[in-house]
């Protein structure tokens, strides 16, 4: 009785089995226990047990130790064998792992891409080692019941900054507008865009210097270059204390190379950095500019211990301040606030003082769209791996007889999805490289797959565990559920109540496609309802030639003789800016009957009297200035926009005044014209009242070409006669109608981005209905053939197996409509000339995608009816 | 590479399975060692040596029968290989060569009282 009340130490026979291999367990414990109950009868209990703890104790050998947990080594096993089974699967239905593979790929691929380019656009300015406290001075001001933003800033302001307000700033660095400017040196001469920025900047916005420090631009007479921009002029000369010429007017000597910007910079158009001091020399008038003439842009580093919102608030009214003479000005009501430099790029938009985003709304509609298109694959790929998953209940139930438990099925089931998961990562992964090219010549980007981003990884891997897990979960998780006796039996009606979050899927999925592609249409509706506006004056044949140093000077009359006789150009005329923009625009006008309160601010834009037949005015009423008639030099051609801000019945012969005339001497004008409004800003919005008159301050030459000439040949001689008569500068010039479509450039990449996605989201819910019917026919293959036994046409079956895929297209049509309806209305709000949403848009798309449905569908429903019914009800 | 030369405590394991026989496992060749030498020796310590020469190829072993001292359990019963044969013969005509060399015990051999 005492041998079985005395059993060997539990404890210790536990501590023994975890660390015993597990083929020795039977055969050790057996010897153990023999010796325990020896001892137990020989000696005592106690030592029996003492004596199983040494005996445990000695079996720590490195023979009897198991090499590594035995149950993961054998999981291990089972691991391999659960790929290698999905792997054979994968072979043996070629057909739905390509559209299962490939569409996640594809799917993967979008998001990739869009991902790395909103992480770029995120990465803007971060280059600058102290973006953090950068911030540009922008100034508010409230006219007509309208607060405006703008960036430009008078002079005086940035010496007031620095006096007065010093001790919220680490930097204030005042710079001219980014411009481009002619580089000479020796017997080159090279256009280049340049930065006239004070000697602080190029420490504030830690250049990286190659040659040189950031101290390059404390000489006024010196200029810092970009690598690219040193290699350009003096090839693999050293650049050092060369000598250059600005504009043929300002001396430089080269004093620092600076590694260039990259493309998500604010500056990485820039070549060359010179010192603003440079410009105050050479352009005398800028120091006597008071408060009131804004025309520089002012960058502030702030100090470490404020805020952007405190020096925000300090600074406030500091041109208020100075400008208490002038009533009119204090109406206006100048407020000045720093814009922090994260923010230039994404939030750059402003409306009545408010920040409205800007950049940032693309941002997130390409998130939205990445987001989506990756949903569609995850939803196919989930579709798919369940309706698949339904012919695999039997394997289950055998796997099940046999013995496997049902962790081991979710394993397998999960290893299999994760298989599929990771493959299509690859492929997407080869799809970005190879398309990486195209898409950033698309969004004109320079972006990299980031390989060596932990980020990048992070995120993928988790992504990857998610959709792996999620789309399998279903299989995984209800199929290993059945009991095996009934799967085997066939008395477990699979499928049924997965139907339903199928439809579900396919009903979201296509929803989103059918939005995306209602949205691109309408985007590009837009884009050609811009395109088609009436611009009010002629671009084709439209030459124009920035005057950017003094050596135009005095060569307009030979200019314009030479180039007549060429009998390659019509007319030829000068202006203060190009037709495609607004350089100018001023307050200070006053006529009779004007309501006083009324701020009235017009472009304005002076001309030499050929302008109108150069650039083909259209008048409405009045004349055109005439050459050598004396009254037209006190005239004013207005567009139409302007006419109607005037409240005069006929505003011809009418007389506006102007207290500020710039580039002429009258004060008092006379309206002699109106022209149709010639579109010169942006195509989506309204045109500004505009007046032209005779004057100086002349910056282009603007140039018709004869339409008998060919573009190429006219060019040609137009360029001799420069050559010629000016050859210390480039030829360089510009179309009219090239720079006009440059203002369709933003939307035109979001038109073409968004069609790329949204074919692709179609593409990708394409395959996936294509794998869902040719599942489900499959699956209705006995319910065919009977159906054909009995007398059902061809026609017949092919409705009965396309009806529920019409219907639940349908039904997402509904959905998507009003959905893509309402953000497509928002964002057209952004233009005041924008496009009508009519209801065919959506009519269209819906037939649209129902006829690719029906393809899609067709293909499968066609070839099971077309079955020859015999066949398919012999087996079994 | 595998090892061909005995050891003192190999050797005899090797020697008490063959005189076990049919009943040579891990804890009888323990108990076995214990008695005939009067030292004293853990069973995961025979095992060791066991598993040792089953590697080297002088044993083999199966399972054998289970009884009820043992729980139900198996237990694993080792033989002599010809290979363990041979090298424990080897082993012993290798000594007696060298008795056979020593003058003072030449004639008078006393192997087992060495140890």
């Amino acid at each position: 009785m005492k041998k079985h009340k005395t059993i060997p130490p539990a404890l210790a026979q536990k501590i023994l089995l975890r660390f015993l291999r597990v083929d020795l367990a039977e055969e050790v414990l057996g010897d153990l226990d023999e010796k325990f109950y020896i001892n137990v009868q020989t000696k005592s209990p106690f030592k029996a047990k003492i004596n199983y703890w040494y005996q445990v104790l000695h079996y720590l050998r490195p023979f009897a130790i198991r090499k590594s947990n035995p149950s993961s080594s054998n999981a291990m096993d089972m691991f391999q064998n659960y790929f290698k089974i999905g792997w054979r699967n994968l072979l043996k239905n070629k057909g739905y792992s390509f559209i299962n593979v490939g569409g996640l790929a594809i799917g993967m691929a979008v998001a990739i891409l869009i991902g790395i380019w909103v992480y770029d656009e995120l990465q803007f300015n971060k280059y600058h080692k102290n973006y953090k406290n950068i911030a540009r001075v922008l100034r508010h001001g409230t006219a007509n019941g309208e607060t405006f933003t703008n960036s430009s800033l008078p002079y005086a302001l940035g010496e007031e900054l620095k006096s007065k307000y010093d001790n919220s700033f680490e930097h204030v660095v005042m710079a001219w507008h980014v411009g481009d400017h002619i580089l000479s040196t020796g017997g080159k001469k090279i256009s280049m865009t340049g930065e006239f920025m004070e000697s602080g900047g190029p420490e504030m916005f830690s250049l990286k210097m190659i040659h040189g420090s950031w101290s390059g631009l404390d000489d006024p007479h010196s200029i810092l270059l970009s690598q690219s921009a040193a290699t350009l002029l003096f090839g693999n000369d050293n650049p050092m204390d060369k000598l250059l010429k600005i504009d043929s007017k300002m001396d430089v000597k080269v004093t620092g190379v600076y590694e260039d910007l990259p493309h998500n910079t604010h500056f990485h158009g820039v070549k060359f950095f010179s010192p603003w001091d440079l410009m105050v020399i050479s352009n005398d008038w800028i120091k006597y500019q008071g408060f009131k003439n804004n025309f520089l842009a002012i960058y502030v580093a702030i100090s470490e211990h404020t805020t952007f919102e405190k020096a925000s608030s300090r600074i406030k009214d500091a041109i208020l301040n100075n400008i208490q003479d002038d009533k009119v000005y204090v109406s206006i009501n100048p407020q000045i606030f720093l814009h922090p430099m994260e923010k230039w790029h994404l939030f750059a938009e402003w409306k009545n003082g408010i920040n409205t985003g800007g950049l940032i709304d693309v941002v997130w509609l390409f998130g939205i769209i990445g987001v989506c298109v990756l949903l569609l694959a995850c939803i196919n790929f989930m579709n798919l791996s369940t309706a698949r998953s339904e012919k695999r209940a039997k394997e289950v139930g055998i796997r099940k007889a046999i013995g496997s438990i049902r962790r081991q099925l979710i394993h397998q089931f999960f290893s299999e999805s994760f298989l599929v998961v990771l493959l299509s990562f690859a492929g997407a992964l080869i799809l970005v490289s190879a398309s990486l090219t195209w898409f950033n010549d698309l969004a004109s980007k320079q972006m990299e797959i980031p390989w060596n981003n932990g980020y990048f990884w992070l995120g993928s891997f988790f992504f990857l565990l998610l959709t792996g897990i999620v789309s399998a979960s279903y299989p995984a998780l209800y199929l290993s559920s059945f009991n095996p006796v009934q799967v085997l039996k066939g008395s477990v009606r699979v499928g049924r109540s997965a139907t339903v979050p199928r439809k579900i899927l396919v009903v979201l999925q296509f929803t989103v496609s059918g939005a995306l592609i209602i949205g691109t249409i309408i985007v590009y509706q837009q884009i050609l309802f811009a395109q088609n506006r009436p611009v009010g004056y002629s671009r084709d044949g439209l030459l124009m030639i920035q005057m950017t140093s003094p050596d135009f000077h005095g060569k307009y009359d030979v200019l314009r003789t030479a180039l007549l006789n060429t009998g390659a150009v019509t007319e030829i005329a000068e202006s203060s800016g190009p037709p495609t923009d607004v350089w100018n625009s001023n307050g200070g006008f006053d006529w009779q009957g004007k309501d006083p309160a009324f701020i009235a601010e017009f472009a304005t834009m002076t001309v030499t009297p050929g302008y109108g037949k150069t650039v083909g005015w259209q008048f409405v009423k009045g004349k055109d200035f005439v050459e050598g008639v004396d009254s037209d030099s006190s005239g004013f051609v207005l567009n139409e926009a302007a006419a109607a801000l005037l409240s005069f019945e006929n505003p011809i012969g009418e007389v506006i005044r102007w207290n500020s005339p710039y580039g002429t001497n009258a004060s008092s004008f006379t309206v002699i014209g109106v022209i149709k409004d010639m579109v010169m800003k942006s195509p989506y919005s309204e045109v500004q009242p505009t007046v032209f008159y005779l004057g100086d301050n002349r910056n282009w030459i603007n140039i018709r070409i004869n339409p008998q000439t060919s573009v190429s040949d006219a060019v040609a001689k137009i360029e001799i006669v420069f050559k010629k008569l000016i050859p210390a500068v480039p030829f360089d010039y510009k179309f009219a109608d090239e720079e006009y479509a440059l203002k369709f450039a933003a939307e035109k990449r979001i038109g073409k981005l968004a069609s790329v996605f949204s074919v692709l989201a179609i593409v990708i819910s394409c395959l996936g209905l294509f794998g869902l019917a040719s599942f489900v026919a499959e699956q209705r293959t006995k319910e065919i053939g009977i159906r054909k036994v009995v007398g059902a046409s061809v026609y017949q079956l092919w409705s009965v197996l396309s009806k529920d895929f019409v219907i639940l297209v349908l039904i997402s049509s509904f959905i998507a409509s009003p959905l893509a309806y309402y953000y497509v209305n928002n964002w057209l709000q952004q233009y005041q000339y924008r496009t009508e949403i009519s209801w065919w848009f959506f009519g269209i798309t819906t037939l649209g995608i129902l006829m690719i449905t029906l393809l899609t569908v067709s293909f499968q429903a066609i070839k099971a009816a077309m079955m020859n019914p015999v066949k398919s009800l012999r087996s079994e | 590479m595998k090892e061909t030369r005995l050891g003192e405590f190999e050797e005899v394991i090797l020697l008490l399975v063959g005189i076990l026989g049919e009943g040579a496992y891990a804890f009888k060749i323990a108990e076995e060692f214990e008695s005939q030498t009067g030292r004293s020796v853990s069973i995961g310590a025979t095992h060791s040596t066991l598993d040792r020469l089953e590697n080297k190829g002088f044993l083999k072993s199966e399972m054998g029968k289970a009884t009820a001292e043992r729980g139900g359990r198996r237990k694993r019963i080792f033989t002599i290989t010809a290979l363990g044969k041979r090298v424990l013969k080897e082993s012993k005509d290798f000594k007696m060569a060298l008795w056979e060399q020593y003058p003072a015990f030449a004639g008078k051999l006393n192997y087992g009282g060495v140890m």
